[in-house]
């Protein structure tokens, strides 16, 4: 029995009761037997559909020479950013971490950037979508670091000053990549719900303000989960390179 | 005092001392590293882009401690295990 209500996706989320922890995913919009999708899913595709669309439609005439059109002006931008910013944080070679991270930036910003619109509720305000993408980076650490180092060169990391640091290598392991999760998904969470609170009191002017201000942190946080992402995943081959070349 | 107005009382007091106490530490340290920062870059406006780069990995890294605390002020407030305890007695 296949049932459709998208009644509750164009709600404005005005009550803070309303986007309480447990009911921000059990808001269905497509339910078939017991399988559903609901709003974070939806969202999830909406967002995937317009970053592939996009680049898409951006990357139809590429050209060399001056010819280029503005959208592949603007995406060259923004992978030379990435790119420089990349560089800066965590040394060289990080062309290999860069679809990684440009994925994980895209994303982020996108389901960010679209808080702006009142009745869109963000995937990434919902710890399911948070924790799949730090566990797509939980992923990519030992991934980039054996493909860097070698086998033995990962595991040589937990042993790093002492064999005794085992346990706490292992736990640091896990938790910084948690961290991750739970720092997207607190700050757009908080802001979400600090809006509307705000706007149930004061509706006019003053949740303006804490809008542009999300605006900046939702920008601020898939800034830094693209680039802890390529931390993470360098961290092995920094240790390793010097020791090679001595 | 029953159970419910008990354990409705103690969470919202658990989450706003929880938010209070919790943010201090973060709220120094996110001070002290943006003090430091900007003290770097008037030194060596050369080097701003990569101070300012390194502070927002930086930022985000002490904010978790906050964070942390902010989760559990959620978790008091609109998932407490302790309502469905209640409830179920």
């Amino acid at each position: 029995m296949l049932r459709i209500d998208f009644s509750h996706w164009f709600d404005v989320p005005l009550q803070g009761r309303e986007l309480a922890l447990q009911n921000y995913d059990a808001i269905r919009l497509i339910e078939w037997g017991n399988k559903y999708i609901n709003v974070t899913i939806f969202n999830s595709w909406l967002i995937i559909l317009l970053i592939v669309g996009g680049a898409w439609l951006a990357t139809r005439h590429l050209s060399v020479n001056k010819q280029a059109s503005r959208w592949q002006i603007a995406l060259e931008a923004l992978v030379l950013w990435l790119q420089k910013e990349a560089n800066e944080t965590s040394g060289s070679r990080t062309n290999q971490y860069l679809g990684m991270a440009m994925g994980l930036f895209c994303f982020i910003l996108t389901a960010n950037l679209l808080t702006f619109l009142p009745w869109f509720r963000p995937p990434t305000a919902s710890l399911s979508t948070t924790m799949a993408l730090a566990a797509v980076v939980f992923l990519a650490i030992p991934y980039f670091s054996i493909r860097n180092a070698g086998i033995k060169g990962y595991l040589k990391k937990f042993i790093d000053p002492i064999p005794l640091m085992l346990p706490m290598n292992i736990f640091s392991e896990f938790f910084s990549v948690l961290a991750m999760g739970l720092r997207l998904f607190g700050n757009m969470l908080s802001g979400v719900m600090f809006a509307s609170i705000l706007s149930a009191f004061v509706p006019f002017v003053a949740p303006l303000v804490m809008q542009t201000l999300g605006l900046l942190t939702g920008s601020i946080q898939a800034y830094i989960f693209a680039l802890l992402a390529v931390v993470y995943s360098s961290s092995v081959k920094e240790e390793i390179v010097p020791q090679e070349i001595t | 005092m029953d159970s419910y107005a008990f354990i409705g009382a103690i969470s919202v007091l658990a989450a706003c001392l929880c938010m209070g106490i919790g943010s201090i530490g973060s709220a120094i340290g996110e001070g002290n590293a943006a003090a430091s920062a900007l003290q770097a870059m008037a030194q060596q406006p050369d080097e701003a882009n990569r101070i300012r780069s390194t502070m927002f990995v930086s930022l985000a890294m002490i904010e978790t401690s906050a964070l942390y605390a902010l989760l559990i002020a959620f978790l008091t407030l609109y998932a407490n295990p302790f309502w469905n305890y209640a409830i179920n007695q």
